[in-house]
């Protein structure tokens, strides 16, 4: 790499931390504001629904036009095994920023490879599970349980499919050559989002999931 | 300059790949907890744990949740080894952020009591 090339790359700051990681670590500040709201929302209204389908029991609800007796919505293990997967991707993550600081491509490819796959199904698991509510009588109006789990819930898998997105284009790169040691950072910025959005979901899994 | 043995002012190396499974490790058996704290609450690990976990199983949960989240921040988005000020830019916000999920159900709380005098 040229020495202008190189320049380029740092940035010298009164700080001595690069620019970039200064500005998603407060993106990811306010993000925290932003989910503290649909949290609280989601709490405040949780057990005031007055018809179902409720979460863990069973209710009646209104079904094909007629008011019908609904079981409990959640599927814990598939949530479960979706939540496994993001923690798992966490961890591959990282691997591969590893394996991207040290220049070793085969590591950063694959590791990478695998983070987004992980991204991929946790995706799949909340597209299974929203159609399978809907077909179930779960509309985003329903009830205030209903529109506050989907507000809530959508939001977080609209930020895996961000992050998704970001790091296969940074996947790309890496496959192409174009992720070398000196533009790790590139990929530790994408990599603070993805950590990000895996503990927002540490947060949402029990406080949705498990708390009746 | 090779980046790695000469990180930038205000940041230090990061962890090693067998840290990173150890802590991995950890988050998959505290998850693993969750689920069985809450199987235990519920009654699905046996009737005879119910009145046990039942009156605690959500201080449980956000006991195990408090340290998931910690071990990711600390570990996997390197804040015990990066600069200070990288961690106020989080924790001040995350603080807030609390602050406001406080606020907000007290809030609700004490208005449901109001319009129920």
């Amino acid at each position: 790499m040229s020495d202008a090339a190189a320049h380029a790359i740092e940035h010298h700051t009164s700080t001595g931390i690069d620019s970039r990681k200064v500005a998603i670590w407060t993106l990811i500040g306010s993000e925290c504001l932003f989910f503290a709201s649909l949290i609280s929302t989601y709490l405040v209204y949780k057990g005031k629904s007055l018809v179902g389908p409720l979460p863990h029991a069973e209710s009646q609800c209104m079904l094909d036009g007629k008011m019908q007796t609904c079981e409990g919505m959640f599927e814990i293990p598939l949530v479960t095994a979706g939540t496994a997967i993001l923690l798992f991707s966490s961890l591959f993550v990282v691997l591969a920023l590893y394996g991207a600081q040290k220049g070793n491509r085969k590591m950063l490819v694959g590791w990478l490879s695998m983070t987004v796959i992980c991204g991929l199904f946790f995706i799949g698991m909340q597209v299974y599970e929203f159609t399978h509510f809907y077909h179930k009588g779960m509309g985003y109006g329903t009830n205030l349980f209903t529109s506050t789990f989907y507000t809530l819930t959508g939001f977080h898998g609209t930020h895996v499919t961000v992050g998704v997105i970001w790091l296969s284009t940074l996947l790309v790169l890496a496959i192409r050559g174009k992720l070398p040691a000196e533009k790790s950072l590139n990929l530790e910025i994408a990599a603070l989002y993805w950590h990000f959005v895996d503990v927002v979901w540490i947060v949402i899994f029990p406080v949705v999931y498990l708390m009746r | 300059m090779d980046a790695q043995t000469h990180p930038p002012a205000g940041e230090h190396s990061h962890p090693t790949p067998g840290l990173y499974f150890k802590v991995g490790l950890v988050l998959f058996i505290l998850t693993a907890l969750e689920v069985a704290a809450f199987e235990a609450g519920h009654g699905g690990l046996g009737a005879g744990l119910r009145p046990i976990f039942e009156p605690i199983v959500v201080e449980v949960l956000l006991v195990l949740s408090a340290a998931k989240f910690a071990l990711v921040a600390m570990f996997y988005m390197h804040l015990k080894q990066d600069s200070k000020l990288l961690t106020n830019l989080f924790v001040w916000p995350l603080l807030l952020a609390a602050g406001v999920i406080m606020g907000l159900i007290v809030l609700m709380q004490y208005w449901r009591v109001v319009g129920a005098q």
